[in-house]
C-alpha cells in the first residue's frame, strides 16, 4: 500500500492543532515515534509548550504474553500533570492500549485537568474506547501490517509499513 | 545437569548465582534497571508489572537491609508481599524446607526470594520446583551461607557502572573478609564475566580463601600496594559472627593494618569510589571520615539495590 508523506501529514495534523490547542498545553510523546512528534508539535504550535515523555512498558497490559522488552526508556515528565491541560502524542493510533496505558501512567504522576490526544495516523481498528482529539489522517490498513514511523539522521520523519508480529496487536 | 537457573532456551528462569551466568543476562538486568531507577523518584513510587502476583520472602536467615529492599522492589512493581522470618525455629516443629516450599506453592506463591545459612538451599529449591513441573515459580538467592548474594553482586556492578562506565579498563579491589564474604564472591564473579582490567583482594592471609587466585583474582596482604592507582575499592563487613577460631586479633588491630583510612585511600586513584555492602562497622573495616565523605557511594548503592532487585523480579517474571 501507499502510505502518505510523514512530513507531510506532520504539517497536516500542525495545521488542525493550531488555534485549537491551550496556549500553555503541555504536551507529552509516547516513546519512540511520539517522543518525536510531540518535540516537533510543540515547536510549531503557538503557545508555551513544555514536553516530556512516557515509556508505557510497564503499564502495558500485555507483559504476561510478551515479558519485558529490552530497551525500556525512563519515563521524563519535568513539569506538574496536577492540574494541568495534556496533550498526549503518538504516531499511530490502532487498538488504543497504548494510550490506555499512558493515561494510566500519566494518572501516577497526578490529576491532569484535562488529557487531550494528537496522532500522526489513525488507522481505526480500536479495542477500546479512545478517541484522538486530532489526527494528521486516518487510514484503513489490514490487520496483519504495521505502520512504523523512523526518523533518518536529519530528523526527517518516514512512514513504513512491517508484519505486525502478531496480529491484533499495535 | 543444565545449571537450574537458566531455562532451555538460556533465559533467566532463576537468580541463584552470578558465576556462570553469560555476561548479556548480566548487561541485560544491569540496562533494565536503569528506567526503573526512576520510577523510585516519582510521587507515585509504583508501577503495574507485577500486580497480583504473591512474592514470598523466605528468610531462613536474619537480614533487615536485604528484606526490605526486596520488599519495597517488589511493592513497587505492585506485587503482594508476604514475609516469612523462619530465623532460627525453622526446624523447631520439624518441617523440611521442601515441605515449607510446597506449602507455599500450594498456597499460589509466584515468586520466592531466599536467603538461608546454608550454602546451595536457594539452587535445592529451584531445582526441586524445576524437577516437579513448577519451575514457574521463580527463585531469587538473597543469598546463601558463604556461596553467594548475586543481587547484591549486580548493585554493586550497576554502581560501579553508573560511576565508572566501562569495566574493561578499571581496577577493583575487593578489602577484608573475603572468606566469609558470599558478597565478595559474586561480585568477583560478575567483575570477571564483564571483562574487568584487574581485580584484586586485599586482606590478611586467614580471611582470604586459599584458592582465590583460581577466580582471577591479584592477591595482596598490605593495603598500601594493593589500593596503589585503584578506580574502586570494595570494603567487606568484618563477619564477626561466622568467625570460627582465632582469625584475627582483634578489631582494633584489624583497623591498624586493614581499616579503610583518608591516608590508605590516598594511594588509590584521586576519583577512586569507596563502596560498602553494609551493615558498616566504623572504626573496624571503615574509617568514618571515609564513609561519609565525597568518595563514599555506600548510600546510592543502597538506592540502586531496589532498581536491580525490581528488574531481577521484573525478568524472572515474564519470561
Amino acid at each position: 500500500m501507499t502510505l502518505p508523506d510523514a512530513e507531510q501529514t506532520l504539517a497536516a495534523l500542525v495545521e488542525t492543532m493550531r488555534g485549537a490547542v491551550a496556549f500553555d498545553a503541555r504536551f507529552i510523546g509516547i516513546y519512540s515515534g511520539g517522543a518525536w512528534l510531540a518535540d516537533r508539535l510543540a515547536q510549531a504550535i503557538p503557545g508555551d509548550h513544555p514536553v516530556g515523555y512516557i515509556d508505557v512498558s510497564y503499564y502495558r497490559d500485555d507483559f504476561n504474553r510478551t515479558g519485558l522488552k529490552p530497551a525500556v526508556k525512563a519515563s521524563e515528565i519535568p513539569f506538574e500533570v496536577e492540574g494541568a491541560t495534556i496533550v498526549l502524542v503518538d504516531d499511530v493510533l490502532f487498538t488504543g492500549r497504548s494510550v490506555r496505558a499512558a493515561i494510566n501512567e500519566l494518572f501516577d504522576y497526578g490529576r491532569p485537568a484535562a488529557v487531550e490526544l494528537a496522532v500522526l495516523v489513525d488507522r481505526g481498528g480500536r479495542e477500546l474506547p479512545i478517541e484522538a482529539t486530532w489526527a494528521g489522517t486516518r487510514l484503513a490498513v489490514a490487520r496483519d501490517v504495521s505502520i512504523v514511523l523512523s526518523r533518518d539522521d536529519d530528523g526527517r520523519l518516514a512512514l513504513s509499513t512491517e508484519a505486525a508480529p502478531e496480529a491484533g496487536r499495535a | 545437569m543444565r545449571n537450574p537457573q537458566l531455562a532451555a532456551d538460556g533465559s533467566l528462569a532463576h537468580l541463584l548465582t552470578l558465576e556462570g551466568l553469560p555476561a548479556e543476562i548480566i548487561v541485560g538486568i544491569l540496562d533494565a534497571a536503569v528506567p526503573f531507577a526512576s520510577i523510585s523518584e516519582r510521587d507515585v513510587k509504583k508501577v503495574p508489572l507485577l500486580r497480583g502476583r504473591s512474592v514470598f520472602n523466605l528468610f531462613f536467615e536474619n537480614s533487615t537491609r536485604t528484606r526490605t529492599t526486596f520488599e519495597i522492589a517488589a511493592k513497587r512493581l505492585s506485587a503482594d508481599v508476604i514475609n516469612l522470618n523462619i530465623g532460627f525455629s525453622s526446624t523447631s516443629k520439624g518441617e523440611t524446607l521442601l515441605d515449607t516450599v510446597d506449602n507455599l506453592v500450594a498456597m499460589n506463591a509466584d515468586m520466592f526470594v531466599v536467603r538461608h545459612s546454608q550454602s546451595g538451599a536457594p539452587h535445592l529449591i529451584a531445582a526441586h520446583l524445576n524437577r516437579t513441573g513448577r519451575g514457574h515459580v521463580r527463585v531469587i538467592n538473597a543469598g546463601d551461607g558463604r556461596h553467594a548474594h548475586p543481587t547484591q553482586g549486580l548493585l554493586d556492578l550497576f554502581t560501579i557502572r553508573h560511576y565508572k562506565q566501562d569495566f574493561r579498563n578499571l581496577t577493583v579491589a575487593i578489602v577484608g573478609d573475603v572468606l566469609h564474604s558470599r558478597v565478595a564472591r559474586s561480585l568477583i564473579h560478575g567483575l570477571t564475566t564483564l571483562g574487568t582490567a584487574e581485580v584484586r583482594a586485599i586482606g590478611p592471609k586467614t580471611l582470604l580463601p586459599t584458592a582465590v587466585q583460581a577466580m582471577g583474582v591479584q592477591v595482596h596482604h598490605d593495603m598500601r600496594t594493593g589500593l596503589a592507582g585503584c578506580d574502586v575499592v570494595v570494603m567487606l563487613r568484618l563477619q564477626s559472627e561466622r568467625m570460627k577460631g582465632a582469625l584475627l586479633p582483634s578489631a582494633g588491630e584489624y583497623f591498624k593494618h586493614y581499616g579503610l583510612t583518608q591516608e590508605k585511600l590516598a594511594v588509590a586513584k584521586p576519583d577512586a569510589i569507596v563502596m560498602h555492602p553494609g551493615p558498616m562497622n566504623r572504626g573496624v573495616e571503615i574509617d568514618s571520615s571515609v564513609a561519609d565523605g565525597d568518595r563514599s557511594v555506600i548510600l546510592p548503592q543502597v538506592t540502586f539495590g531496589i532498581a536491580v532487585r525490581m528488574a531481577v523480579m521484573s525478568m524472572l517474571a515474564s519470561s
